[in-house]
């Protein structure tokens, strides 16, 4: 597995005093999908503009591909391309001719060719020469999209691609994603939907107040932190939890009817036999009984609301 | 993909002429706007003081007065209209959120300057070329001096865009960006011998005078024309040179400190 963006000790303190990144190092692997998730004002952000140049780190530095982003700023920005948060396009601009800017920005000579395929992979070739103030939102978004893709970057960073987006074109956008993955690009996503990490992430990192929390393989964490819950269904309602039963650290819903079971479903003695024949030989009659495995927000909101 | 094939120069001039190019074809999508008004504008000025005042005004140390205040005329539009269009320039993009493109780009301070100022100038550059062709269906016109006329021009040009860029990237509302081209500019420019000749002035205001920048600017610029001079030439064109010095002075100062820019 070969890094291509490497972080170390990165801190940024803004002149209001405000702390946005706390010491954070990380390494993004070349062809990855990691998805940085936290809370709005995590740093989020803040770290995705001092990669690409925006915002200066206090200390610290960021190696892209190898190459510092201070000294060696061409080589990392032409590597990269950004999605920004804000609808932030010029009103008065032709869709295809905001794409030409981009790229030749970017220091790439013309090539009306690859930005008619992007135009049309984008559903845009037919808006092409409509101004953009005349674009719907999840128009604009794509645009955005398209301006960051027209130099051909190999690392896209996509900072909440998502908000204000419906449905049909989030599905679109995951689709191009997980293209563009395909084709070699590395993708780094924010995102404070944890359902958007969980579905389209390689691994994810957690961030709040300026500190990364942690970052895993997106199994693994499920695997780490996550628990499964067995929820047994009575047939007739109990007060309390019957005596036999107290190994098995029960929890009774309110109205007597269910019990829940928490356990790790990567233990090898899950309890989950012991407790069925109990239940039985303490004669409980059973209704139903259903697992479910807590998911990437039971375990993000357990680890943001640790005491710091 | 053929990655890196004359993409990584050691300069960005794709970056140059793509931010050349959209502020350029800004100035054509309101064509009106960029170069018809400055143009009436000063035709104005010529009905006004060339013909209506300018009638009853003797010559002015030996050029009759409708000639005498072309190269006036001249820089008052070159003046304002260099700092508008390169304050509006950089100031826009800052304004809407779009610069953050430039910034995230593989380009240098110094290539942005290019793009940006090189276009306003070229935008002011084309508006006195037209002033000084429409004056001269006004008035007598005869330049002694074309090739330092043509040199002042590029000068004045180059040095008050990056004047308008400085106040741009200063700028933080629309107020602050209009409030220097107002309450600085067109008053030095008014002051600084635009209508009249220096030494018409009282002798106290003959000393006054001369602390204002845009005098010698206007002098020198006058001197191409017809040989006349409030001040030598070889002043005007340092004091045209400190101030292009200074500029490009606070310009690299901006942008090592990421001014306003860069937090």
């Amino acid at each position: 597995m070969q890094t291509i963006v490497s972080i170390s000790n990165l801190s940024k303190t803004y002149d209001t005093g405000h702390q946005a990144l706390k010491s954070m190092s990380l390494d993004i692997t070349r062809g990855e999908i990691l998805a940085l998730l936290g809370p709005n004002g995590a740093g989020k952000t803040t770290l995705i503009s001092i990669i690409c140049g925006i915002v200066n780190a206090s200390t610290g530095s960021v190696k892209v591909d190898g190459h510092d982003i201070i000294s060696d700023f061409r080589s990392t920005r032409s590597m990269i391309g950004l999605v920004p948060q804000e609808l932030t396009l010029g009103a008065f601009d032709k869709v295809i001719n905001t794409l030409r800017f981009s790229r030749g920005l970017f220091g790439k000579k013309p090539d009306p060719a690859y930005l008619e395929q992007l135009l049309k992979s984008l559903s845009l070739w037919e808006k092409r020469n409509s101004e953009i103030m005349s674009l719907s939102g999840g128009m604009k978004r794509r645009v955005l999209i398209g301006k960051a893709l027209a130099h051909q970057p190999s690392i896209l960073f996509l900072d909440e691609p998502t908000a204000g987006v419906d449905v049909e074109l989030r599905k679109d956008m995951w689709a191009l994603v997980r293209k563009l993955r395909d084709s070699g690009v590395t993708i780094i996503l924010t995102t404070h939907y944890i359902e958007e990490a969980e579905e389209i992430a390689d691994r994810v990192g957690v961030i709040n107040k300026g500190e990364l929390l942690l970052v895993e393989n997106k199994q693994k964490i499920m695997h780490m932190l996550g628990k499964k819950q067995m929820h047994i269904e009575l047939k007739e309602s109990v007060t309390v939890v019957p005596e036999a039963l107290s190994d098995w650290a029960l929890e009774l819903s309110a109205d007597g009817s269910q019990l829940t079971y928490t356990y790790d479903p990567h233990n090898p003695r899950t309890g989950i036999s012991g407790l069925l024949d109990a239940i039985r030989d303490a004669g409980l009659p059973l209704k139903d009984v259903h697992t479910s495995q807590s998911s990437l927000e039971d375990i993000f909101v357990s680890l943001v609301k640790e005491p710091s | 993909m053929n990655r890196k094939t004359n993409d990584t120069h050691a300069i960005n001039f794709q970056a140059i002429k793509v931010i050349y190019r959209y502020e350029m074809l800004r100035a054509w999508e309101t064509l009106l706007q960029s170069f018809a008004s400055p143009v009436i504008s000063t035709a104005l000025y010529f009905v006004v003081f060339g013909s209506a005042i300018g009638s009853r005004i003797q010559t002015i140390e030996g050029v009759p007065y409708g000639t005498f205040i072309v190269p006036g005329l001249m820089m008052l539009a070159l003046l304002t209209q260099s700092i508008a269009n390169a304050s509006f320039g950089i100031f826009f993009p800052k304004f809407t959120g779009t610069i953050y493109e430039v910034m995230s780009a593989p380009i240098s301070f110094i290539e942005i300057l290019i793009g940006y100022v090189g276009a306003a100038a070229t935008k002011s550059l084309i508006i006195g070329l037209i002033i000084l062709a429409t004056a001269g269906f006004f008035v007598p016109l005869e330049i002694a001096h074309p090739v330092w006329m043509m040199s002042f021009l590029i000068l004045t040009c180059i040095t008050f865009s990056l004047f308008g860029f400085i106040i741009g990237l200063w700028a933080d509302n629309f107020e602050k960006l209009q409030l220097i081209p107002m309450l600085v500019i067109t008053p030095l420019v008014f002051l600084g011998g635009s209508f009249y000749s220096v030494s018409m002035l009282p002798p106290a205001w003959q000393t006054v005078t001369l602390f204002n920048p845009v005098v010698y600017l206007i002098s020198g610029f006058r001197w191409s024309f017809f040989e006349v001079a409030d001040v030598s030439v070889g002043v005007s064109l340092t004091m045209v040179l400190a101030f292009l010095s200074l500029c490009l002075i606070m310009v690299w100062w901006m942008f090592k400190t990421g001014y306003r820019l860069k937090q």
